[in-house]
Order: C-alpha cells, then structure tokens, then sequence
C-alpha cells in the first residue's frame, strides 16, 4: 500500500518535472506540443477510489497550469480525463481478468488494451484542453486537427516509456495490493 | 431534503466531477477576462521565477541567434548616430535641442516564458511595475513587432503575443502607406495575415509591411512582415493577404517595451471627440 503511493508520488514528481522542464519547450512544427504527463492519471492502479481519482486529478491539471501559466485548463481537461477513465476501463474488456495487483500497463494487461485505453483517454483529455483553451467552436477543423496531431505524438510518446521503463513481469498470485 | 443528500451521495462521483469543472472553468474565464492580475500577482512570483530558471539553461543554446541580433543591432544604432550623418545644412543642425521632440522611450526586458503552439500565446517578461512597464505598453525585438503588454506584477510582465485569436495590429504598406490590419489565422507560427487592404492598392511578392503608429503603441515604421501571396475574392472590396513574420517567435530572447510618452494625451483627446 505504501509502497503503489510512494511510488504514484514519484510518478507525479517525476512526470510533472519532465514535462515543464523538457516538453513544453518542444514544439513540433510550431503548434504540436505533447503532454506526456497525463500518463500519471493513465497509470493509477484500478483500486484508486472514484473520488481520490478525480482529485488527484484535479492537483496534478493545476499544477502544469501554475507552470503554463493557463488557470484552469489542463485542470478541466484532466478532470474529464479522470471522470471517464472507470467507464472506459469497464467498456473495453481484457483477456486477463482485473485482478487486485494487476495494474493498467503493457506488460499487465497487453498492448492491445492498453493502446486503446490510452488512445480514448488520451482523446478526451486533448478535445477538452484544446477547446477549453480556443474557447468557441469557430474554428472547429483548426483545432481538430490540432487535436489529433497532438493525441498521436502524446500516444507515441507514452507507449516507448512503457517500453522504457518496463519491469519483468510478475506473477499475479505474489501480487501486492 | 434528506433524499437530495441521499441522491448526491449515490451519485457523488458525477457531482465531484461537476464541482471541480466548475472550478477550473471558473478559472479560465477569470483569466479570458484578464483579470488574471490578482491572479498573477498571488502565485505568479514562485512559478515565474522557476520559468526564469529554466529559461537560464536554455540561454546557452540560444547565445549564437542572440549575438547575431544584438550585432545587427548595434550596427542599425551606429549607423544612426550624429557622427556617421554629414551636416548639410549647419543652419539647422546648430540650433537642433527644440527641432526634435522625444515621443517613445524604451525599456530593455528578457523573455523569460513564452509559448507559440496555442491559439492564445503569451510570453512573460522579467520585468514589471517596478521598471515602469504598464498595461497596454507595445513589445518589439530587433527584427519587429512582438506584442502588446496584458498584465504586469512587481517584477514581471505577461505579454499577449501577436500570435494570438485577439490580436488586431494597425498596419501599412511600407512603399506607399496603404493601411491594412494584421491578424493570426492560427496553426502556423511563421505567418500572419493581412485584412482590410483594398483592391486598388498594388501589391508585389516580397512588399515590407510595418506597423502605422496610428494606435500610439507601437511607434511607426516598425518591421511586421513580407508579402508572400496575395488573392482576391469574386466580389470582395478587400484583399486576403498572406505574410510572412519578420520576428521568430520561437526563439526570442531580449525585447524592448515602448513607452510613448504622449499615449494618455493622445487617447483622451480622441475620447473626446467620440463622445461628442
């Protein structure tokens, strides 16, 4: 138990660090920026409560927006993030069972869940961030397409530090909680 | 009353949900009214100054850019200076301390955050209230036009960049003073566009847009941009002109914010004569 918060915190640590230090100062092609650090939200264990999900949530949108300087914006996007990752995990099914100790990761769970749970999620939270920020729908392709460029660079990104940062896998039964 | 409580906290995590966007949509409409300030001035100190950190390490790789403008710009100043102008007339050179009025002063600042991927871009300046920079003040850099000052703090100043949804920068035909608005269309950091230029102008590849002084921000003759195309549209009064930026507005790093120094006079002077 303290081990899963040690570690989610050094996630968060981590993550945010990463992504204020280095990945707001890429800009691909001038308007492409990744946001890698929703992968904190992405990665919290299935046991998470409902409520902590949303809050922690909540914490970790305000505190890139304190660095971005945009109040509220990636909160919002983060916090719908949040509010749809139990229906999406309980829409798209697994071979695996969610047993306690599993945790949604490649290596847990297979590439193929976890590409697609990490597309949707990636999705919603980039419509919400991109649209919070243009605030109308006036220009609705532009920012579509901003949209999707983002989602794919954010969703590559993701995927080679699951690959980066992988650990053997471990049997379930030894799994802690 | 207790079946409402009891209806929430069944359905609390869509009611937290609820709360929290609320907030954070609260958020962003407080700063879209620039009323960020209060904003800025409570928590913005800590987080700028960790920006300015940053921005510290990135410096170094930017140092070869920064060299080649300041050079530039030394040799602009230089070439401007009394000793390289030959006297043509002594007549009017000698009695010069009442032929010149200054209009604009300038005060130096370092670009210490900036952004071009949104559709909203701002930079923050390492200088604020402090330094004399106030609300509405216009931002150049050696190569042109960069923005207009939204918000300042004690020590720091935002700057609504030109890339932005809002901007409306009063322009003109360097060649023959025809005046035109710039906008940003979005997506493209490197390009602008060019409104409300009429038909009968003639317009070439390659035409110097610059700014008109006519809003009293930005001094006259300020670099904007070039014309890279141009089209017309059946039936239109005006062109649809594409611009290429002068300023890289990825890669800024010292600015001057102008001060005019006739800017308030100006202003009520033409309020009055719309209210009447």
């Amino acid at each position: 138990m303290i081990k899963t918060v040690f570690d989610n915190l050094i996630r968060f640590l981590v993550l945010t660090l990463f992504q204020v230090f280095i990945l707001n100062n890429v800009q691909l092609n001038g308007y492409i920026n990744p946001y890698i650090y929703i992968l904190f939200i992405l990665l919290l264990p299935f046991e998470t409560p409902k409520w902590l999900l949303l809050v922690l949530a909540f914490l970790q949108g305000l505190t890139i927006d304190m660095f971005v300087q945009t109040p509220g914006m990636h909160a919002a996007a983060c916090v719908f993030m949040a509010f749809m990752r139990p229906f999406i995990i309980s829409t798209i099914s697994s071979k695996k069972e969610y047993e306690p100790g599993i945790q949604p990761s490649i290596q847990d769970l297979g590439s193929v869940w976890f590409i697609s749970y990490a597309t949707i999620l990636t999705l919603s939270h980039h419509l919400v961030l991109f649209f919070a920020e243009v605030f109308h729908f006036s220009e609705f392709f532009i920012t579509i397409q901003r949209v999707i460029y983002s989602t794919i660079i954010t969703l590559i990104l993701i995927i080679i530090s699951q690959y980066v940062f992988y650990k053997p896998p471990r049997s379930i039964i030894s799994g802690k909680i | 009353m207790r079946n409402i409580f009891l209806f929430i906290w069944k359905n609390y995590f869509f009611f937290l949900f609820l709360l929290l966007e609320i907030i954070s949509f609260i958020l962003i409409v407080q700063h879209n009214d620039y009323q960020k300030s209060s904003f800025i001035n409570t928590t913005n100190d800590f987080f700028a100054s960790v920006n300015q950190k940053i921005n510290n390490i990135y410096d170094y790789f930017n140092l070869k850019e920064i060299n080649r403008q300041l050079a530039e710009e030394n040799a602009k100043l230089r070439s401007r200076e009394i000793k390289s102008f030959n006297a043509t007339d002594k007549n009017v050179f000698t009695v010069n301390d009442t032929t010149y009025k200054q209009d604009y002063t300038y005060i130096d600042a370092k670009v210490v955050n900036s952004s071009i991927n949104r559709r909203k871009n701002y930079l923050t300046l390492n200088k604020g209230y402090l330094s004399g920079i106030k609300k509405d003040m216009g931002v150049i850099s050696p190569d042109g036009v960069v923005g207009i000052v939204s918000d300042v703090s004690p020590n720091y100043a935002t700057v609504m960049s030109v890339l932005h949804l809002d901007t409306k920068i009063s322009a003109k035909l360097k060649k023959s003073g025809q005046i035109g608005s710039l906008v940003w269309p979005g997506i493209n950091y490197r390009k602008g566009k060019l409104k409300d230029m009429p038909t009968h102008v003639v317009l070439h590849k390659g035409d110097t847009i610059v700014t008109s002084g006519f809003s009293a921000i930005f001094p006259e003759g300020i670099n904007i941009g070039y014309v890279i195309g141009y089209n017309l549209k059946d039936g239109e009064m005006f062109y649809d002109v594409d611009l290429a930026l002068a300023v890289d507005y990825n890669n800024l790093s010292y600015v001057y914010v102008v001060n005019n120094i006739f800017k308030t006079e100006q202003k009520l002077l033409e309020n009055k004569t719309k209210n009447d």
